[in-house]
């Protein structure tokens, strides 16, 4: 065999083995600022925001929408249909119907059509994604087993957002489940053959709506959030960076930041007060610490703040969260009066809350950190996603 | 802490799904709830006899766990769920959904928790929290509870 293609056989070997890193040299812009404020409805708290833009795919047809909540709980991107002004092309899927998903949030469900476009994020691109258009303006009949989780959150002041930037560890919104019919079939992908006659259908994975940064041509294998430290009383807001990739350019280096892996459900593991709280979760689309309840913390409930914890003076925790590899992170936390805190503020570090399950760590913890999110099955210089690192 | 001593008196365990099965709305009672459990295509998992009251466990085909809590009168006074997606919940709260329903919409000015989720009312009960691919949540009704068991029973 001629020499020179040995010598591109092994280029080509090092080029695929390093797909995720490749851009050490090439260095794509890969940050964009992270704003904690009011955000388009003016009633955000402790919630992060960026910038997106969206085109019609393989067009120059964009809109930059702001406003959009970076939120590692979810998955895809998820904008308003009254914040959309693209004509998106609409995904169709068996005989040509129009797909429209029911995505399950905690407190009700996103429902809207499933279109497609090019997004664009500080020099990152992803091409012709699936993404959710939220609103019953063009399929008006929200089907039984989608209202059955709740409330629909179909307006900028349900969402208080434009959009959501789903940027959790999972690639897609379902996974393998959705791709399944009949029972096994949890219900979030429908097909509408007309407007008011949608029945669950089965859709694959590489229709599904799809965490946008696992689509970027490098920068691929995860993200970083980084915030600064929010003063004890508050503060009317704080700008930080949301960083693309982990270990792929000199500003997402890992560093002495250890790595906690994920169990099948994305959840790890806290210990508090000596009882191990599985199924915890670190949530930047939560807005406190949420953890146990009145009864067990002594902390009481806000009478104006649905939700939060009141306490007359600020009490101080300490937890450590456990990866499903066991390597361990402690951390010191605090709950403070929520009503007490200035109307104008918008970042607070000692909101906190209840939970049922686990511990909902949410954007406090990540205050003054810099905190890694790796996609499952991507490779970083920390090893294979999913995982946390901070 | 508050210690809870429970005694177990009879743990049933059914692999099979019985007829006999059990799936029942919160606030509903044992006698016309079979058609629940079906509508949910749920799978019996074990019935646990727990003094005053019973556990009803069932698991769906897309792998949610949902355990339901009788009382001694046959009535549902509490549920709770827990899975990577989340259960009918209009079938499992029955009469309650429409208050589980209105506790998710916010008032648009006021500072609201997001993230997960709370109802605290005199007969109505909700914690919630979830992430995509892991939902949980406990629902009791207060007034509903046989004497002497405390809420913390429900989880």
């Amino acid at each position: 065999m001629p020499r020179f293609l040995v010598f591109g056989a092994l280029l080509l070997v090092a080029q695929a083995t390093s797909t995720p890193q490749c851009d050490n040299n090439n260095s794509t812009s890969n940050t964009t600022p992270l704003v904690v404020n009011g955000g388009p409805s003016n009633n955000g708290f402790n919630e992060p925001f960026v910038s997106v833009t969206v085109c019609v795919p393989g067009t120059s047809n964009c809109q930059t929408i702001d406003g959009i909540l970076v939120d590692t709980g979810s998955v895809g991107l998820r904008v308003l249909s009254s914040a959309l002004r693209v004509p998106l092309p609409q995904q169709t899927g068996a005989g040509g119907a129009p797909v429209v998903e029911c995505l399950p949030f905690v407190d009700g469900f996103t429902w809207g059509p499933v279109q497609t476009a090019d997004l664009q994020i500080a020099g990152e691109r992803a091409s012709s994604i699936p993404i959710q258009v939220i609103g019953v303006d063009r399929f008006p009949t929200i089907p039984n087993g989608c209202s059955s989780q709740g409330s629909s959150e179909e307006t900028q002041d349900d969402l208080a957002a434009n959009g959501i930037l789903g940027l959790g560890s999972f690639i897609q919104d379902c996974g393998s489940a959705c791709t399944f019919s009949g029972s096994a079939n949890p219900g979030l992908y429908y097909a509408c053959p007309t407007p008011s006659n949608c029945q669950v259908t089965s859709q694959s994975l590489a229709s599904q709506v799809v965490n946008p940064v696992a689509r970027f041509s490098s920068d691929n294998n995860g993200i970083v959030i980084q915030l600064p430290e929010v003063a004890p009383t508050g503060q009317p807001g704080a700008v930080g960076s949301l960083i693309f990739g982990i270990g792929t350019q000199a500003n997402n280096d890992l560093k002495s930041a250890r790595v906690l892996t994920l169990d099948a459900s994305g959840n790890v593991t806290t210990i508090f007060n000596g009882t191990a709280y599985r199924n915890s979760f670190i949530d930047s689309g939560s807005n406190g610490t949420f953890f146990l309840d009145s009864g067990a913390t002594g902390l009481p409930e806000c009478r104006r703040s649905t939700g939060f914890y009141c306490p007359p003076t600020r009490q101080s925790f300490s937890a450590t969260i456990v990866g499903a590899n066991n390597i361990s992170v402690p951390v010191s936390f605090g709950a403070a009066n929520v009503d007490a805190v200035n109307d104008t503020f918008t970042a607070f570090p000692d909101a906190a809350g209840s939970n049922p399950g686990g511990f909902d760590w949410g954007l406090p913890l990540l205050f003054g950190r810099t905190f890694f999110s790796a996609i499952e099955g991507r490779s970083t210089p920390g090893g294979n996603g999913p995982y946390w690192a901070f | 802490m508050r210690s809870l001593s429970v005694r177990i008196a009879v743990i049933a365990v059914l692999l099979s799904l019985a007829p006999s099965a059990v799936f029942a709305s919160l606030g509903g009672s044992l006698s016309s709830v079979e058609s629940d459990r079906a509508h949910m295509k749920s799978a019996l998992v074990r019935i646990a006899r727990v003094d005053s009251y019973t556990v009803h466990e069932t698991l769906s085909p897309t792998g949610t766990t949902v355990r339901e809590y009788v009382g001694a009168d046959g009535i549902v006074f509490g549920v709770s769920w827990a899975g990577q997606f989340p259960p009918d919940l209009r079938q499992l709260l029955g009469n309650y959904f429409d208050q589980y329903r209105n506790g998710g919409q916010t008032t648009a000015r006021a500072r609201k928790a997001r993230g997960r989720m709370a109802i605290n009312q005199a007969g109505f009960v909700v914690r919630t929290a979830a992430h995509t691919r892991s939902f949980f949540g406990i629902a009791y009704a207060p007034n509903l509870l046989p004497a002497g068991v405390s809420p913390s029973v429900v989880r």
